[in-house]
């Protein structure tokens, strides 16, 4: 049994140690905003938080959160978060959306840690979250519209 | 039957010291006990560790420049990635946003993403990539550039590091580097012992 915070909330999972989070999110908790995109850790669409830090779950095995705090993109909050989510409905930068919460969940990370993120630095944040309708000139413009938010 | 086990324990015997030799693509120190001259002897212990040294599962996360390689061909790591303030990668995405604390093999197969608690690049003047036998040596001896590793602490670094170790089980999909860490370790207490000569530049 691997015991860990998921969301604020104290689970337990009775699974192999191998499973990947991302198979308890999604089929054990039904938590299905985070998404399989690849499950080799190249694309990005299944990143939460695993304390505090952006972690790829399709290739974290469930015994690694044992006592860990889990977050994922239906309970992401603070004022980040807000921000970047208010950014992202503002100029509509999804399409198909399907990468959308992992850019997300990436993109607050980077925002907690640099309010003000140049060029160079979201291109560093966001290297790893692929997004197959290049949508990448919208989602620049919106972590700079968050940031904004955030400095006001 | 009898003949049967002579001929198997002669073989036996045989075998098991010459295949000692060299395990995995790696000499072992006895190999070099021929070699009369001390400094000439240090000088090929140097350069037989250069075969684990110069191998692309230890290069990879020494660059000289500020992202890691990954794979037999060295190429740039992908997605790409930078070195960050503390080898650690950036804001938003460090090494662990992908490594975790041990290989995990893809849920789908066709291989694994490596891991290792700490995973991190080796700091940039310890970086190694295009550099000579003779340039790396000079290199690991130097304490201003090899986070100030007495000689003692290097050969500990090399026979007992953890991550240093990774190089040997490297998970699926990976080719290990060559014989093993304890050879490694050995290789490099004999060379410190023999004077930790330099090949020539």
């Amino acid at each position: 049994m691997i015991n860990f915070t998921l969301n604020g909330k104290e689970v337990s999972v009775d699974a192999p140690d191998d499973t990947p989070l991302l198979w308890v999110l999604r089929d054990e908790m039904r938590l299905t905003g985070t998404k399989f995109g690849c499950g080799i850790a190249q694309c990005g669409a299944c990143t939460v938080e695993l304390n505090g830090m952006t972690r790829r779950s399709c290739v974290t095995p469930i015994s690694m959160v044992e006592g860990s705090y889990v977050t994922t993109i239906e309970a992401v909050e603070g004022r980040e978060a807000r921000a970047v989510q208010a950014a992202w409905e503002a100029i509509d930068v999804p399409q198909c959306g399907w990468c959308q919460s992992g850019q997300v969940m990436s993109a607050t990370a980077l925002l907690r840690e640099i309010p003000n993120p140049t060029d160079e630095e979201i291109d560093n944040a966001m290297a790893g979250n692929i997004c197959r309708c290049a949508t990448y000139v919208r989602i620049r413009a919106a972590i700079k519209n968050a940031a904004k938010e955030l400095e006001g | 039957m009898k003949n049967t086990l002579n001929i198997m324990a002669i073989t036996a015997l045989m075998a098991g010291p010459v295949m000692a030799e060299t395990v995995n693509g790696l000499r072992t120190v006895n190999e070099f006990d021929a070699i009369e001259g001390e400094a000439e002897r240090s000088t090929a212990l140097f350069e037989e560790m250069m075969v684990v040294i110069g191998h692309p599962r230890c290069l990879n996360c020494h660059p000289v420049d500020n992202s890691p390689r990954q794979g037999m061909d060295m190429q740039m790591h992908e997605p790409p990635v930078v070195r960050g303030e503390a080898d650690f990668g950036a804001p938003g995405m460090r090494c662990t946003t992908c490594h975790g604390e041990q290989n995990f093999t893809f849920a789908a197969g066709g291989g694994s993403i490596p891991g290792h608690t700490p995973w991190q690049l080796a700091p940039i003047e310890m970086g190694w990539v295009g550099k000579s036998a003779a340039e790396i040596c000079a290199q690991i001896k130097d304490e201003e550039r090899n986070g100030g590793k007495t000689l003692e602490e290097l050969h500990e670094h090399n026979a007992e590091d953890g991550l240093v170790g990774w190089g040997w089980h490297p998970g699926e999909g990976r080719e290990p580097a060559p014989g093993s860490q304890e050879i490694f370790g050995e290789l490099t207490k004999a060379w410190i012992e023999t004077g930790a000569a330099c090949p020539a530049g």
